[in-house]
């Protein structure tokens, strides 16, 4: 039986993976290879935040705890965000953008489509939506991974050096948590475990056309969903929650 | 300066007195000048360098603003900051695409930018210290960017006067989003109002800046006007956004840093108006010269990002001649 309190938690975990995401791509705004780009990643983080604030608000309605979308991504403890390591990954090149994005929408692409048949309803409402926008996500970053991996040399090197870093981290995109587990039985969110083959498959495809190999992984890298994050995210947070940490109870 | 990378839209008019004359009667009868019809050369000049240097701007300006997408304080506001860093960054490339019917190619626009060569506005060389220094743009540098740009909706090169629609209906809803900010800010804590008066106090002068030399000072004028490049000379329009903005700060109780700011009912034939302070010139043309408090870094932020980024340039085309070479030998091996 899921609580209400599974449910939101679950949410919100899903909802640090697009804010923190959103977060980092946003930082390429200005700062990216061509113009074309300096469009592109504000606009995807533009849809992961959209992901984020319909999620985090809809977890404050089923927690009942008056707490607020903002409350949420601004105010918890390092501890308190349940986001994935790979998402909190600093940018590295543009290869390592890219990739760490197509490994993530290939993920939530499926996961949005299975959720349109979840039993609550504005789930499927959000789904519907997202599902939309992730499949860009995924065409997007899926050709520059074949452009750079069928590119120049110094390209096709930067782009296995980015599967090589990684790759490790997106075992951590299939965790299921016990929270999680109980909103799966209740038929209100997707099982990750089924998720499985469409992510796979996205990856498969596009590595082949890029001539990248999927690595075999020793030791996944995982922690986020527990709440134990990378050096990296402290200082994320601290940019992320200055304004609220530094001026606490105003209205902005 | 130009003319070496014109790509064959060189045009190779002879500019006899009758061709000149006919230039300026279909000027003077409000026909848009479209990119394949003959014009002076001084004309494509001038609008090349006119619509690069705006283009440039867009682009520059996405620094400074961006420079708090990261910090913005809520999810709204971020949300609302990176769509309008998005929107300035479509503003240039809808820019270059104008340029680019002149015969000008933006990697070329790109190259004189970076050198230092090409020029962007001003206002994007001051710093953003502060989260009130996003609506003070908002408020201030778009709005006078719209004062600027409505005219130039009806300027008489065609793409440029399209462009121009488009961009506006955009910058005015920035110009909103800025206000408002400011509004919030304004109605906050003592310490977010301070925060406010302190921005405000920082851009106002330098918006005041942006619209250029007083008329007696400004070199290219006289022949863009007479083109209808330019409908309202620099004076006129910074009368104009004096006008339209001194009284949106009262009504949110914030106030100019001008002293001698004081309503004027003679003025503007005597619909009033208000007198204000001079601006500080010096000021003016060291920022213009490269002296300001950021132009270094903004140069230096383009190039970091045009340089970090040539290796994916590179690819892409790389990638996009393998694919035609492939498609090229399937064919041959079908034949
Ligand atoms: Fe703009
Ligand atoms: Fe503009
Ligand atoms: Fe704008």
């Amino acid at each position: 039986m899921a609580t209400n309190a599974d449910f939101a938690n679950t949410l919100i975990a899903l909802a640090d993976d697009h804010l923190i995401l959103g977060h980092r791509l946003s930082q390429w705004c200005g700062h990216a290879p061509m113009l074309e780009e300096d469009l592109s990643m504000p606009n995807m983080a533009l849809d992961l935040i959209g992901q984020a604030r319909n999620l985090y608000s809809y977890a404050c309605i089923l927690e009942g705890s008056g707490r607020s979308e903002d409350d949420l991504a601004f105010l918890r403890s390092d501890r308190e965000y349940k986001n994935c390591l790979m998402v909190e990954r600093p940018n590295g090149d543009f290869a390592h953008t890219i990739l760490r994005e197509l490994y993530f929408a290939a993920f939530m692409h499926p996961y949005w489509e299975a959720a349109q048949s979840s039993a609550d309803k504005t789930i499927c409402g959000y789904a519907q939506k997202a599902e939309k926008e992730i499949a860009y996500h995924i065409r997007h970053c899926g050709e520059w991974v074949i452009r750079l991996g069928d590119g120049t040399k110094e390209s096709a090197e930067r782009m296995r050096k980015a599967v090589t870093a990684l790759h490790p981290y997106t075992e951590e995109l299939f965790t299921i948590t016990p929270a999680h587990q109980a909103c799966i039985d209740a038929g209100l969110l997707p099982d990750l475990a089924t998720l499985k083959s469409a992510w796979s498959m996205t990856i498969s495809t596009i590595f082949k056309d890029a001539f990248l190999e999927i690595p075999e992984i020793a030791f996944p890298q995982e922690g986020g969903r527990d709440g134990r994050h990378t050096e990296d995210f402290g200082h994320l947070l601290s940019e992320l929650q200055f304004m609220q940490r530094a001026y606490p109870g105003q209205k902005w | 300066m130009y003319s070496q990378g014109l790509i064959g839209a060189e045009d190779n008019v002879e500019e006899t007195p009758e061709f000149l004359e006919e230039f300026q009667a279909r000027i003077d009868r409000e026909e848009k000048i479209e990119p394949n019809d003959p014009m002076p050369s001084a004309y494509r000049k001038t609008l090349i360098r006119q619509i690069g240097q705006h283009a440039h701007s867009e682009i520059v300006g996405m620094l400074p603003e961006g420079n708090w997408i990261t910090r913005a304080p809520t999810l709204r506001r971020k949300a609302a900051l990176l769509a309008k860093v998005q929107d300035e960054g479509g503003h240039g490339l809808y820019l270059y695409a104008a340029a680019e019917t002149l015969g000008v190619s933006r990697e070329q626009m790109t190259e004189e930018l970076l050198s230092g060569k090409a020029k962007y506005s001003s206002i994007f060389n001051y710093p953003t210290p502060t989260w009130a220094d996003i609506g003070a743009i908002g408020w201030l540098v778009d709005g006078a960017a719209i004062m600027n740009q409505v005219p130039l909706c009806r300027c008489s090169f065609g793409p440029y006067a399209r462009a121009m629609v488009r961009v506006c209906k955009e910058e005015s809803f920035h110009q909103r989003q800025g206000y408002e900010l400011m509004m919030t800010l304004a109605e906050g804590s003592p310490e977010q109002r301070e925060m406010a008066q302190d921005a405000l106090n920082r851009w106002w002068w330098p918006s005041l800046m942006m619209f250029g030399p007083h008329d007696s000072d400004s070199t290219n004028s006289d022949q863009s006007m007479k083109w209808k490049i330019k409908r309202f000379t620099n004076d006129e329009l910074r009368q104009k956004f004096v006008d339209a903005t001194v009284p949106q700060a009262e009504r949110i109780g914030l106030t100019m840093p001008d002293p001698e700011l004081k309503w004027n009912a003679d003025k503007n034939d005597g619909e009033g108006g208000y007198d204000f302070g001079s601006i500080d010139w010096d000021e003016f043309w060291r920022v213009v010269k490269g002296g300001g408090p950021m132009n270094v870094d903004r140069l230096a932020a383009r190039k970091k990002a045009w340089d970090d980024g040539a290796w994916v340039r590179e690819a892409a085309l790389a990638h996009a001649q393998k694919r035609r070479d492939r498609a090229e030998a399937s064919k041959v091996a079908a034949e």
